[in-house]
């Protein structure tokens, strides 16, 4: 478990490395943000100035050192744009996004294993069939497709929520609450389904045939043969063992869903970091984008480690080895 | 799960039937960006100061008219051309209470012209303040200026013991890596006081009772959302969640305006879009070649190629104002006279590039950004089919504002497209300096392509330091006469500035794109 886990480790850093040196190289061709932060009529003194004091005006490698020790040292810069620290702006937004993914999460988990199962039971029921054939729709709608629909439907037409921001949040300190409000709670509605669909019908597809396969293995049949009952053949002995890969796949979804809110965000202008990263590509904010991406990667390294761990844990297996 | 389940349902059930309605006198508005900082200084955005003017006063400030008059200073004299005299207005309080006097404005103008100021050159005219008596201060300048009013009007007066108590006298700035309270907190003179701000989601201002001005408008409360995506932002507005979005996306400007209870205001704004030329010995895209566009024939006749009207009409929707000289009739220094750009007419363009020896045309690149004024893409793809018509063939390249800009900067380009608004100052002076001076690094900042006329240099020269206004403007009439005469850039037109409002929002539409609730009513 140690050896495998400092394995683990190890990969890690590696990957680490490779995004630190990735997020540097790309960020450095997508422009130059001196022009969008002059006044009009800037003079061409003011233009180098400021580049020399952001440091641009240097050759790259020196720019990467720079960037490599200023990452080691926990310190991801200031954003150009706002003139604040990276690592404040990430944490302010950061409640916003989580919440969002938890939400989303949490929807697609409580809808997608009662529907995969049942579409495995009954395979023939009308509502088997309605969600088979929703859910692909689901699945291959584009989010912000998806989101403008639900906003024309839920806002515009019905005006039932509001089609986009937070609504009134709660200032718990260090979080910024939207559960503990009536219009926190509304508003939460369309982007976590926008969010949650598409894993809503991962889950469900994956919890479909693992539950088919499982039920038609052995043990289940000697099960049936020696009279259980069918709700303990189901859930204790069948569903345990199809949702392995549920945890798995849940798992790296909740990094995709963090990483990826980007879309689900900007539709709904969800103040998370996906808007924070949406706002500075078009600036473009290096230093944001930057630090953004390695959060990103340090994000899927941590929780395939976590999905690691749990295995262990559902997997006797696993462990006495 | 189960309980997971009910609790959920029951939580849809009840929140279902409840929509969002919004107390009398609220304005709510939405635009495409968030402010980017609370702290005047912080900052070189135009969107961000224009919000600011809600919670600060200036000195001086533009009316309703965009003249210049009398806010914080009540009068002003020039007591000799390096130092300038103003007159505060007295009895005037800061939303905490603070009473407003000289020591405010001294603080603040030490803030403004402090090295550390990412806005320090929108005043680099001055030198120091003095303090006089309580309110009389005194400002030193590096030489006769003639635009310091004009640069007082983005001037924002902080208050020197709430920056103190907050320990913000310094402004933020990221290459020093200052963060300042002043970022995300404001205590202004203005209409409004800031009550909340909620980076990326809202600002909440509510009326300033105390404000030493007498209202124009009837507001209690203004609530800023920020709503980045077009779609987004037109549906808010279209549910009812706010009463104004500034700006329309311009595909849904037909669809609002048909819509009951909405309306659509469109304007031309100052802004003014044109053709950069090449002055260059050879062009980019012929190489070892004389540059043609050196000759003032052969840029006349890429003037009168191109079908301003067809532009007008077709990409901006008519709403556009077609355009003869760089500056927008608002602007100082603008001429009537040489509004008028070269007439269509493929005709007598294709004899003027005869006459200059290109019967047969040329090649020459031609670029645009795709995302930073209207329709720009388009009118580049247009104007590229127009030459064509004359023999001219021009290499398209069109890409993204962030790498676009610094190619524009580096002269990159043969051809190629920018806007200018002349703000903040609103003086012609700006695109004079920047624009149709040499670049010798201090003027003609943006003049990367080599212009260079010995007539303009000298009368921008001399007009920097003019302060007989009627001289000076009678300079600048005459720098653009010479530049409109040699059809040094090839002005297109005015882009329009679009916002869509409930019709219970009576809101006047500012050429400078500003947003000034405190002129705006809202009639239930």
């Amino acid at each position: 478990m140690i050896r495998l886990l400092s394995v683990r480790l190890l990969q890690a850093i590696l990957v680490m490395v490779a995004v630190t040196a990735i997020a540097f190289i790309m960020f450095r061709f997508v422009g130059d943000p001196v022009a969008s932060m002059v006044r009009e009529g800037a003079t061409q003194a003011e233009k180098d100035a400021l580049r020399a004091a952001l440091g641009l005006d240097r050759s790259i490698p020196v720019q990467f050192v720079h960037f490599v020790g200023q990452v080691l040292t926990g310190n991801l810069g200031t954003s150009f744009r706002y003139q604040q620290p990276v690592t404040d702006l990430l944490l302010n937004r950061l409640p916003a996004t989580l919440e969002l993914v938890v939400v989303a999460t949490v929807l697609s988990l409580a809808i997608g294993i009662p529907l995969g199962v049942l579409s495995a039971l009954k395979p023939h029921a009308l509502l088997s069939r309605l969600t088979q054939s929703a859910t692909l729709v689901g699945i291959s709608m584009p989010t912000f497709v998806t989101g403008l629909l639900l906003i024309l439907v839920f806002a515009v037409n019905l005006r039932w929520l509001p089609s986009s921001g937070r609504g009134d949040l709660v200032d718990l300190g260090l979080w910024q609450t939207g559960f503990l409000t009536l219009s926190g709670l509304k508003s939460l509605i369309l982007p976590s389904i926008t969010l949650a669909l598409f894993q809503l019908t991962l889950i469900m597809r994956l919890v479909r045939s693992e539950m088919i396969d499982v039920l038609s293995s052995d043990y289940i049949r000697f099960a049936f043969a020696r009279g259980l009952p069918k709700s303990y053949i189901y859930s204790k002995l069948a569903l345990r063992n199809a949702l392995m890969p549920v945890v798995t796949v849940t798992g790296l979804q909740i990094g995709q869903l963090i990483a990826f809110a980007i879309v689900t965000e900007t539709v709904f202008q969800w103040p998370g970091m996906g808007l924070l990263f949406t706002n500075a590509v078009g600036y473009p904010d290096i230093p944001v984008l930057s630090a953004y991406l390695l959060f990103v990667g340090f994000l899927f390294v941590f929780i395939n480690m976590i999905v690691d761990i749990l295995y262990t844990f559902i997997d006797p297996r696993l462990r006495t080895k | 799960m189960k309980a997971y389940m009910k609790t959920l349902l029951a939580g849809l059930a009840m929140l279902a039937p409840l929509t969002a309605t919004a107390s009398a006198e609220t304005l709510r508005w939405a635009s495409s960006g968030d402010v980017i900082s609370y702290d005047p200084n912080a900052q070189v955005d135009s969107f961000t100061q224009s919000v600011h003017h809600m919670v600060f006063d200036p000195l001086v400030r533009r009316n309703k008219d965009l003249k210049l008059e009398p806010a914080l200073a009540t009068s002003w004299e020039v007591v000799e051309p390096t130092r300038w005299r103003f007159k505060l207005r007295q009895g005037v309080k800061f939303h905490e209470g603070q009473t407003f006097n000289a020591d405010d404005v001294v603080a603040t103008i030490q803030r403004q012209i402090d090295p550390g100021a990412r806005n320090k050159e929108n005043l680099s005219a001055v030198t120091g303040v003095e303090k006089v008596d309580d309110y009389t201060v005194d400002l030193i300048l590096r030489g006769p200026y003639p635009l310091l009013l004009n640069d007082l009007a983005a001037i924002y007066m902080l208050s020197k013991p709430w920056m103190e108590a907050h320990d913000a006298l310094k402004p933020g700035n990221a290459s020093t890596g200052v963060v300042t309270y002043a970022s995300n907190h404001a205590n202004g003179t203005g209409p409004f006081k800031l009550k909340s701000y909620e980076p990326d989601s809202r600002s909440v201002f509510e009326v300033n009772k105390d404000w030493w001005d007498k209202p124009q408008h009837n507001l209690d409360e203004v609530e800023f959302r920020p709503i980045a995506s077009d779609a987004t932002r037109v549906a808010a507005l279209l549910s009812g969640e706010v009463d104004m979005i500034a700006p329309v996306p311009l595909q849904d400007i037909d669809r609002i305006s048909n819509t009951e209870g909405l309306k659509v205001v469109e304007n031309p704004s100052l802004r003014t879009i044109f053709l950069v030329l090449n002055f260059q010995p050879e062009l980019h895209a012929m190489p070892g070649k004389p540059n043609p566009m050196l000759d003032v024939r052969v840029r006349q006749a890429l003037w009168s190629a191109i079908d301003l009207n067809t532009i007008q009409k077709r990409l901006m929707r008519g709403k556009s104002r077609i355009a003869g000289l760089l500056v927008a009739p608002e602007v100082t220094g603008y001429d009537q006279t040489i509004d008028t750009p070269m007439p269509y007419d493929v005709d007598k363009a294709k004899a003027l590039l005869k006459e200059a020896g290109y019967p047969d045309g040329f090649k020459t690149g031609l670029a645009c950004s795709n995302d930073r004024y209207i329709a720009d893409e388009q009118i580049c793809l247009t104007i590229a089919s127009m030459w064509a018509k004359i023999g001219v063939q021009a290499d398209l390249s069109v890409e993204s504002k962030t790498t676009y800009f610094p190619r524009t900067d580096k002269g990159e380009f043969d051809a190629y497209l920018l806007g200018w608004a002349s703000l903040p100052p609103m003086d012609g002076f700006s695109a004079l300096q920047s624009l149709l001076t040499t670049n010798d690094g201090v003027f003609g900042g943006s003049n990367t392509n080599g212009l260079s006329n010995a007539d303009i240099d000298k009368l921008s020269h001399a007009a920097a330091v003019e302060l007989d206004e009627a001289k000076r403007v009678d300079m600048m009439k005459q720098a653009f006469r010479i530049a409109h005469d040699q059809a040094l850039y090839i002005p297109l037109h005015q882009q329009p500035v679009a916002w869509a409002m409930s019709t219970k929002v009576d809101m006047p539409q500012f050429a400078d794109e500003y947003v000034r609730p405190w002129f705006a009513k809202v009639n239930k």
